[in-house]
């Protein structure tokens, strides 16, 4: 009985999960900024741009994502892109400084699509209107004249003038450096309290006063071991070395701009 | 037998603390604070498009033969639209209808002036109007962005609060249904454009 009801769950969420997925295709794994879902750009091109985006990541944190999907599956541009960059989590989450270039080519019966979705965090230095030209003066001209590459590439240039200097990583990992000192901060202050009422019910019961002080180096040890092991949890997901470290969950509430050609 | 009722007295409201948590009282605050949130952003969205308006009348109001009765449409509108104002704590059907025919009668000024833009090529070529188009545009979207998430918050809140057993707990605390955004009465209609 259970294991039915197991599978027609199971069939359930998969049935979901693939319904969800053909509106809105899954990132990569391992997870790429620039996904060319519909065969856009020529693979060396598709290497160049992530080598370019990623390097940019890693310096200032900020994530530009171009993704390029066949259809919008009945969706306003607009809409898709922010629905899509929302739930990819583009940008890190509280700084929400992530940029998506959502690109849908033209077909024989349908203009081709594109819209540049900008963060919360990004929206004071990369204004609706800074958006609008960048589509309309260096994106549509380029695709227009098939130079797909150049398009996207002058694109991401001028995104990456815009936003250097508003995100560093240096800062990024201070911030949260900050933060797990004071997470360990607090964990060891309450190992202490353990420890002190530990003393204190062995003083009075004066049965534990030979393994006194074991408590102590115990919990001196789980304290280290818990915050080096923190510290080995962070480093693993910021590092990600030559590679693209993943969305990090940032927010998007509708700024950007888009057009067709 | 008087002490124990005083004990009782005294301490009943401690016995029902565990009891409401598990019920959710809680978690329908955290809710009912999500939506009020969410809100705020609705109408900073709305207030930023009444905010352009100002500037776009100005910068059309430059080309001298340029339709009276259009801007004077758009003015009033905006003035309609900023004079409902909908506090968070009544989010009824009826006031969030009044709210969204406001707004809505905004939209479809703006989209009138819009049309008619388009007979006037030198200020489709001002760069100022420009930038204001895609600032409103921009706008829209953000309107949209917020609204959906607005609506999804609600559904949160409205599934949470109506469900067996916390409806009693909601109810006894007054945690009503909230109103959804519907889908704006222009976007159904398909326009009409004169020439």
């Amino acid at each position: 009985m259970t294991r039915k009801l197991l599978f027609v769950l199971t069939a359930l969420v998969l049935m979901l999960a693939n319904s969800f997925s053909q509106e809105f295709p899954q990132p990569q794994t391992p997870p790429r900024l620039v996904n060319d879902f519909s065969s856009f750009l020529d693979p060396p091109e598709v290497a160049a741009l992530e080598e370019k985006l990623v390097a940019f990541n890693m310096e200032t944190s900020t994530q530009i994502a171009i993704v390029v999907i066949p259809s919008l599956n009945g969706y306003e541009k607009a809409d898709y892109s922010f629905r899509l960059a929302e739930q990819w989590g583009i940008g890190t989450k509280g700084k929400n400084n992530g940029i998506l270039i959502l690109v849908k080519p033209k077909t024989p019966d349908e203009r081709g699509e594109v819209f540049i979705a900008v963060g919360y965090g990004l929206e004071g230095v990369v204004p609706d209107a800074i958006t609008k030209r960048i589509v309309e003066i260096e994106i549509i001209p380029g695709f227009q004249q098939g130079l797909y590459f150049k398009a996207l590439d002058d694109a991401t240039n001028t995104l990456m003038s815009l936003t250097r200097g508003e995100f560093t990583a240096d800062e990024y990992l201070k911030k949260h450096g900050g933060d797990m000192a004071a997470e360990s901060g607090t964990f060891i202050l309450f190992i202490l309290i353990i420890i002190i009422s530990i003393i204190a019910r062995a003083r009075r019961t004066r049965q534990y006063a030979v393994g006194k002080n074991i408590p102590f180096w115990t919990a001196m040890f789980l304290a280290g071991s818990a915050s080096s092991s923190s510290r080995g949890s962070f480093g693993s997901f910021s590092s990600g070395s030559g590679g693209f470290g993943g969305f990090g969950g940032g927010g998007f509430g509708g700024g950007g701009a888009g057009g067709s050609w | 037998m008087k002490t124990i009722m005083k004990i009782i007295s005294r301490f009943w409201i401690f016995a029902i603390i565990p009891l409401l948590s598990s019920c959710g009282y809680n978690q329908m605050v955290s809710y009912d604070e999500a939506v009020s949130a969410q809100w705020a952003q609705v109408e900073n969205s709305y207030q930023r498009r009444a905010d352009l308006i100002p500037n776009l009348v100005s910068t059309v109001k430059g080309y001298a033969d340029f339709e009276k009765e259009t801007l004077t449409g758009v003015i009033e509108a905006r003035a309609k639209a900023t004079s409902v104002q909908l506090n968070a704590d009544n989010l009824d059907a009826a006031s969030l209808q009044n709210f969204q025919a406001a707004q809505d009668g905004l939209s479809s000024a703006l989209s009138r002036l819009m049309v008619v833009v388009e007979r006037y090529p030198d200020l489709k070529a001002n760069q100022n109007f420009l930038e204001l188009q895609a600032q409103l545009e921009g706008t829209e979207n953000r309107i949209a962005v917020e609204r959906r998430k607005f609506n999804e918050i609600t559904r949160q809140y409205n599934t949470y609060i109506r469900k067996f057993p916390k409806n009693i707990v909601a109810s006894i605390f007054s945690f009503d249904k909230k109103a959804y955004f519907e889908a704006e009465e222009s976007a159904k209609e398909v326009p009409t454009v004169e020439f």
